[in-house]
């Protein structure tokens, strides 16, 4: 484990993607090739499955470190990671002898099959062997979250430049549904057979915001626009009559939205769409809005009822795979009017619709169109240039997003909470509220959008001017106004003020503002008429 | 009560006098030098001979009268001396006895030697108001002798492979002790003006620092190839790093045993070096003390506070106006 601790550490301690490719390409040309296989694993978010739950890792890990359950969990919440937190609180280590990464994996993952007080027999034990950076890497393993500050992209150029296989290829070959249990470091990386895998997705291509306006793009004759969905970004494979769902994360999500199951009625074997799922209405014909597709996020399984309520379709914009063969290199143009001779003329009952263009004679004409978009149940728009590929990952130049200016309304802070992890000495959660009459009620929280001199100064201000203390929360006095930005609101009976807001944040902290210039609850309540 | 707590500091009804106020009063007794205890605007101020000179240095032409460590004043018959608290040179707690009664405030203090600060002293008490910036037992630090070598180590690669080595360190106090800490048979040190004007007034006041270079705009730094450059945190995020060319950046600041709040500041390394006391310094010091009641200032009050609680002392929190380490190191200093 001390070459990957050794390896985790050097990655953690820079800020700068050279320095992290050269110690991760080091790493990929020396290591074993199950510790590689394990490493692409957890840094691709594959991580081991949890074989000892959370809640029992405190308590051991407190009860070695002889503290009460509550000053661990205070401890918990200040350093916002359980497994620093466990690393932190425990005695020093005495040196035993090193185990490669795979092996402490395979031990953890048969630690399923024990009995509890074997698992913590051997928890605790562990515990003493492992010291410094081998122990918080340990505890990340056990705890089941490792995220290390290393993009995929980053370590699809490292495996990239050991191997000597091409980067885009690589991204092709990391995604889908394996792990190391289900496959090997040749089979995945050095010799794949790509009949192996019939649900493997394309790496997605993403889009860069539009900072100012598409003038600067060229001639708009080259640009193809359409509205930008507000759902969930998802490629529906067709392969080997069975059909397959991922979302941008790699999830598959194949069961959670079972009405993709009647696409091959309507669509040939050997076609993979990228698209927008979107909560649809089927009779007028049009985008549900978020609230109802959240109604299907997270769950696992669909009830009758929901799946009568918030059916979904895949709006499609473009076509990545037709009769097996990979589209990607193909113009855009090309695959958009392969894609709509495939759906334009599908009838309504299916799954699929076709993401329409958005029409625009020049590039000045656009800017009023977009701004309709939420009459269009869209966030804005969605600029792809006519000739592009479709890329590997985010890259700049062919697809923009360029949407609208969120809403905004000026709040008054009223509690402030301290955040952890990153923040922790920071007060960075905040409750904001608007004025109904002589109250203030508040609306939301928000937690992002200052800066860090900003977040500094307004701690200062709240350690010094707490009202009273609830737990962790601060109640501070309505002196200081701020700009809330949000990408929508609904009505809400969770909440007193009776809405809720999507992604609010901060924009602007307005010290210009008097706190009676503040919004007021009957301004919310106008925008939810207008935009919920 | 020997002393009470108002919205202007902590205060002797007795001795009428405060102690490290935040606003202007009549008399101030001053624990140490930092600008969340020594503040502008007192009519008297008292404090050590050691603190005295920075205190002038940074609040210019002010009535301060210095007294030695374990001295005894006698202010209106309360009885009154300074003990070293090891925080920084000069830093004090102040004990304070009425009709038999002790009450000792701690400032900021720190119970491990650093071969710099006077070493803290537990003061015996009846009610200990006590900081606790670093009170919760993830905090744990390491010795000097083993931070040193993490520094040196450092230090080293950067000058192996020709960068310089750049250090973020408070200017009184933790610049020093990170110059003292290191082997400065490595390379030379390049002082920040601002951390150069602090060292100017302790080596006067016969601190024995290591030799060091003030950076000026003239500095040739092709001359200092691989030096150890400590200037205040803040200069690390300016513009003022820049003219180094190839350069590795660290914090100092025990704020860096988090993970979270190490990336945050995006340097290169964080190295735990603290003037407080850890989680293990603040509970031996209150066990020392002997005292019955603690009142805990600065820090994760609610936190210690229960600790104490539990652990059968009678514990409540004051609140006060003292930064904690991170705003001091991360605010700028010139």
């Amino acid at each position: 484990m001390k070459r990957f601790a050794d390896l985790f550490t050097a990655l953690d301690r820079t800020t700068r993607t050279l320095a992290k490719t050269a110690a991760l390409t080091a790493y990929f040309e020396e290591a074993p090739d199950a510790d590689r296989l394990w490493t692409i694993a957890l840094l691709s978010g594959r991580r081991p499955k949890r074989t000892v739950n959370a809640t029992r890792l405190s308590e051991w890990a407190a009860e070695v470190a002889g503290l009460p359950m509550w000053l661990f969990q205070a401890s918990y919440d200040v350093v916002g990671d359980l497994a620093e937190t466990i690393h932190l609180v425990l005695p020093d280590a005495e040196a035993a002898p090193d185990r490669s990464l795979s092996e402490w994996i395979a031990d953890i993952r048969a630690l399923a099959a024990q009995p509890e007080p074997d698992r913590k027999a051997w928890i605790l034990r562990s515990w003493t062997e492992l010291d410094g950076a081998e122990r918080f890497v340990f505890n990340k393993l056990i705890t089941g979250g490792f995220r290390v500050g290393v993009s995929q992209k980053l370590m699809t150029r490292a495996l990239s430049r050991a191997t000597g296989v091409e980067e885009a290829e690589l991204a092709h070959r990391l995604m889908g549904n394996w792990t190391p249990e289900t496959t090997s470091y040749a089979a995945l990386i050095t010799a794949p057979d790509p009949e192996a895998d019939l649900s493997r997705p394309y790496p997605f291509c993403l889009a860069y915001g539009l900072e100012g306006g598409p003038a600067e793009l060229g001639p708009a004759e080259d640009w193809i626009a359409e509205w930008k969905w507000d759902g969930i970004r998802g490629q529906l494979i067709l392969r080997g009559g069975q059909h397959h769902l991922w979302s941008r994360g790699e999830e598959l999500m194949t069961d959670r939205f079972p009405e993709f199951a009647r696409a091959a009625d309507f669509l040939p074997d050997g076609t993979v769409l990228d698209g927008e799922i979107l909560a649809w209405d089927a009779e007028t014909r049009r985008p549900m809005g978020f609230s109802a597709l959240q109604t299907r996020i997270g769950r696992k399984t669909v009830s009758r009822k929901v799946l009568a309520e918030a059916p979904v379709i895949l709006r499609t914009y473009d076509l990545l795979e037709e009769d097996g063969a990979d589209l990607r290199a193909l113009p855009f143009a090309e695959r958009r009017a392969r894609f709509v001779a495939l759906i334009a003329a599908l009838p309504p009952e299916a799954p699929v619709a076709l993401s329409p263009v958005v029409d625009f004679a020049a590039w000045d004409t656009l800017a009023p169109i977009r701004e309709t978009a939420r009459a269009a149940q869209a966030e804005g728009l969605m600029l792809k240039r006519k000739t592009a590929p479709y890329h590997v990952g985010r890259k700049k130049g062919d697809w923009w997003k360029w949407k609208l200016d969120p809403l905004t309304i000026d709040a008054v802070m009223v509690y402030a909470q301290a955040g952890h992890g990153r923040r922790a000495n920071l007060y960075t959660d905040f409750t904001f509220a608007v004025w109904k009459g002589e109250e203030l009620v508040p609306f939301t929280k928000a937690y992002s959008g200052l800066t860090d001199a900003e977040f500094r100064r307004i701690t200062h201000w709240v350690r010094r001017n707490t009202l009273a203390r609830f737990g962790p929360v601060r109640q501070v006095p309505p002196e200081h106004v701020f700009e809330i930005g949000f990408e929508g609101i609904q009505k809400s009976t969770r909440h007193k003020s009776g809405v809720a807001l999507r992604f609010p944040r901060m924009l602007r902290w307005r010290d210009d503002k008097p706190v009676a210039e503040a919004n007021t609850h009957a301004d919310l309540l106008q925008m939810l008429e207008q935009y919920g | 009560m020997v002393l009470e707590f108002r919205d202007e500091g902590i205060y002797c009804p007795a001795g009428r006098f405060h102690i490290d106020p935040w606003r202007p009063v009549d008399r101030a007794l001053v624990t140490h030098g930092h600008a969340d205890h020594a503040y502008e605007g007192h009519r008297h101020y008292l404090a050590t001979h050691a603190a005295a000179p920075v205190m002038r240095h940074r609040l210019g032409e002010i009535d301060l009268e210095g007294v030695a460590y374990g001295e005894v004043r006698d202010i209106h018959g309360v009885r009154v001396s300074f003990h070293p608290a090891g925080h920084v040179p000069g830093s004090a707690q102040i004990r304070i006895e009425h009709r038999g009664e002790v009450w000792v405030v701690s400032g900021d203090y720190k119970t491990t030697p650093d071969g710099l600060s006077e070493p803290w002293e537990p003061v015996r008490c009846d009610a200990f108001i006590t900081e606790c910036t670093f009170g919760l037992p993830v905090f744990d630090w390491l010795t000097d002798a083993e931070l040193a070598a993490q520094i040196d180590d450092w230090w080293r690669a950067n000058r192996a492979t020709g960068r310089h080595s750049a250090i973020g360190a408070y200017a009184l106090g933790k610049a020093q002790r990170v110059m003292t800490m290191v082997d400065a048979s490595i390379g030379p040190i390049l002082t920040h003006g601002a951390v150069e004007n602090t060292n100017a007034v302790l080596r006067r006041q016969g601190v024995a620092l290591p030799d060091t270079i003030r950076m000026t705009p003239e500095t040739d730094l092709k001359a200092h190839p691989g030096a150890l450059v400590v200037a205040p945190p803040s200069a690390l995020a300016g513009p003022w790093l820049r003219r180094f060319g190839p350069v590795s950046t660290a914090i100092a600041s025990g704020w860096m045993a988090l993970r979270g709040v190490r990336r945050r500041r995006a340097a290169d390394r964080g190295f735990v070096v603290s003037d407080h006391a850890d989680w293990a310094g603040l509970n031996m010091a209150v066990r020392e003390t002997g005292a019955e009641r603690v009142f805990a200032t600065h820090g994760y009050t609610a936190v210690f506070r229960q600790w104490l609680e539990e652990q059968g002392y009678d514990a409540q929190i004051v609140s006060t106006e003292y930064g904690d380490e991170l705003l001091e190191t991360e605010e700028a200093e010139v």
